[in-house]
């Protein structure tokens, strides 16, 4: 397990110094067009996600990475 | 006719707004800054638990760059709960956690407490604006109520752009303040379950009872931090990793769940209130990726958790878009989750070991795996309004951790499958 997590942290570490090395990342201002369309956003559904997080935090050991992991409800 | 009505909610409301202000109500004068969002679900567990949740939240544009959001969530519980207890080659009988009532189990059949039923109301605000030129804080709150639970929390962020608004570094904090009542009080650690029928009246059983109990409620605080980096990759590729900490302290333990005490041949001998540590350090790890694939949209996420309970969890999600025509498009959607269990989880404990110092038998923090397979449906209405249906199946396998089944509990499922349907009608106007 430790050896999973060991490689997990040096697998994002890797991509994090690949991201900021590359200069070539990255659009221009004039170059969003798909980026600003409403199925790109990150979240773009937020109440499916929300309602996902709710049902997953009652019945699974984790929870939370995409936001908060929280309580809020005493769900069994 | 209902999605009338959904339509026709957004310009009520400006014109009750309008009213309040005592202005000519003009369709679309103060609400044309608001988006809503609505969308209702029901879950339900063959044989267990039910639900309906219901949301609907609202965005206010304030201009220059200014935004409030609200939130309602109503959500409604009812159906049966698998106590921890293991299942019986006969008939079993349990006291419902309050202490008042019984229900009785049959042969080889998982115990479940059918008493469940609870009503939830949420309510929740944040606040976001710039802060200067490239920086972007918010700030909210929030307020869950039910039977016996009460949650209150503040959260804040601050978010930072560089390069051209193409890498985003955020740091978000949540505070929550959460208090349990459950029906009863709050069984002393590994105290029994009694039974009515073991004392001659109903006097000797309530002091009996009474003297498992040692407080009435209890409180848990959690603190939590999230690092988040965004990076757009290219045109048509958008990143995201986030780095979350969340420490939770005071009460953990499931009130209602039990761990059975069995003898050599798996006979339960007794069945003992579960009793969890009250701190618990959650770190997860999570990488998102948004990508446009020929006029598809592709998201694509994999979570890695860790914690001091032990238990560490690999979660891939999927979604993908597919437009359908002009107006429509369909999502297929998979999610696939793997968890090792806490390390105090036992599906139960033998008479001749001497008790732990915590001890779960709440499969939800054993060994399992779990998948939802699912898709939704959305439409582009008029006024940029989006009506969308979404339906899955979940199903959660727990597993065998490499522990031997003694005597009768050979012979029945200790590790049961539980599978639950989801349907969700969302609407954005």
């Amino acid at each position: 397990m430790k050896l999973t997590k060991i490689l997990s942290a040096g697998v994002i570490t890797l991509l994090l110094s690949q991201l900021s090395a590359c200069s070539t990342l990255g659009v221009k201002p004039w170059e969003r067009d798909v980026l600003a369309k409403e199925e790109m956003a990150l979240n773009s559904a937020p109440l499916d996600s929300r309602l996902d997080d709710h049902i997953y935090f009652s019945k699974e050991g984790s929870s939370g990475g995409r936001s908060f992991a929280g309580g809020g409800c005493g769900c069994n | 006719m209902q999605l009338k009505q959904l339509a026709n909610i957004s310009a009520a409301l400006a014109a009750a707004s309008c009213a309040l202000l005592g202005q000519q109500a003009q369709a679309g004068t103060v609400l044309d800054d608001w988006q809503f969002n609505s969308a209702i679900l029901l879950y339900n567990e063959t044989d267990r638990v039910s639900a309906g949740e219901a949301i609907l939240t609202a965005r206010g544009d304030f201009g220059d760059d200014k935004f409030l959001n609200l939130g309602l969530v109503v959500d409604a519980l009812t159906g049966a709960s698998a106590t921890g207890a293991v299942a019986q080659p006969y008939v079993q009988s349990f006291t419902r956690p309050s202490g008042r009532g019984s229900y009785d189990v049959a042969p080889g059949v998982t115990p479940l407490d059918d008493t469940f039923h609870d009503t939830r109301v949420q309510l929740d605000a944040s606040w976001e604006q710039p802060l200067a030129p490239n920086w972007r804080v918010s700030g909210g709150g929030h307020l869950s109520k039910e039977y016996d639970y009460l949650s209150m929390g503040l959260n804040g962020s601050v978010a930072r752009d560089f390069n051209q608004k193409n890498t985003t570094v955020s740091l978000g904090l949540g505070y929550s303040h959460d208090t349990i009542s459950p029906e009863g009080g709050i069984a002393k650690a590994f105290a029994p379950m009694l039974l009515r029928s073991s004392y001659v009246d109903d006097s000797s059983y309530q002091a009996a009872f009474d003297a498992t109990r040692d407080r009435a409620d209890d409180t848990k605080d959690t603190l939590d931090m999230l690092l988040g980096l965004t990076q757009v990759i290219n045109r048509n590729w958008l990143m995201q990793v986030n780095y979350s900490l969340s420490m939770a302290d005071g009460y953990m333990t499931d009130p209602f769940k039990l761990v059975s005490v069995v003898n050599s041949n798996g006979e339960v001998q007794q069945n003992l209130y579960e009793t969890r540590p009250d701190q618990r350090t959650k770190h997860s790890l999570y990488w998102q990726n948004k990508l446009h694939l020929s006029g598809s949209f592709l998201d694509a996420s994999y979570r890695y958790m860790w914690d001091d309970w032990e238990l560490t969890s690999h979660t891939a999600d999927v979604k993908w878009r597919l437009p359908m025509g002009d107006s429509w498009y369909v999502e297929p959607q998979f999610r696939y989750y793997q968890q090792s269990a806490a390390e105090f989880y036992q599906p139960f404990i033998l008479q001749t070991e001497p008790l732990p110092q915590y001890i779960s038998a709440d499969y939800r923090i054993g060994k399992m795996n779990t998948y939802t397979v699912g898709a939704k449906f959305g439409t582009k209405l008029a006024q940029g309004n989006e009506l969308s249906f979404r339906i899955a199946l979940y199903q959660q396998t727990p597993e065998n951790d490499g522990i031997t089944a003694p005597g009768v509990l050979a012979d029945v499922e200790l590790y049961e499958k539980v599978t639950a349907v989801m349907a969700q009608l969302s609407y954005s106007f």
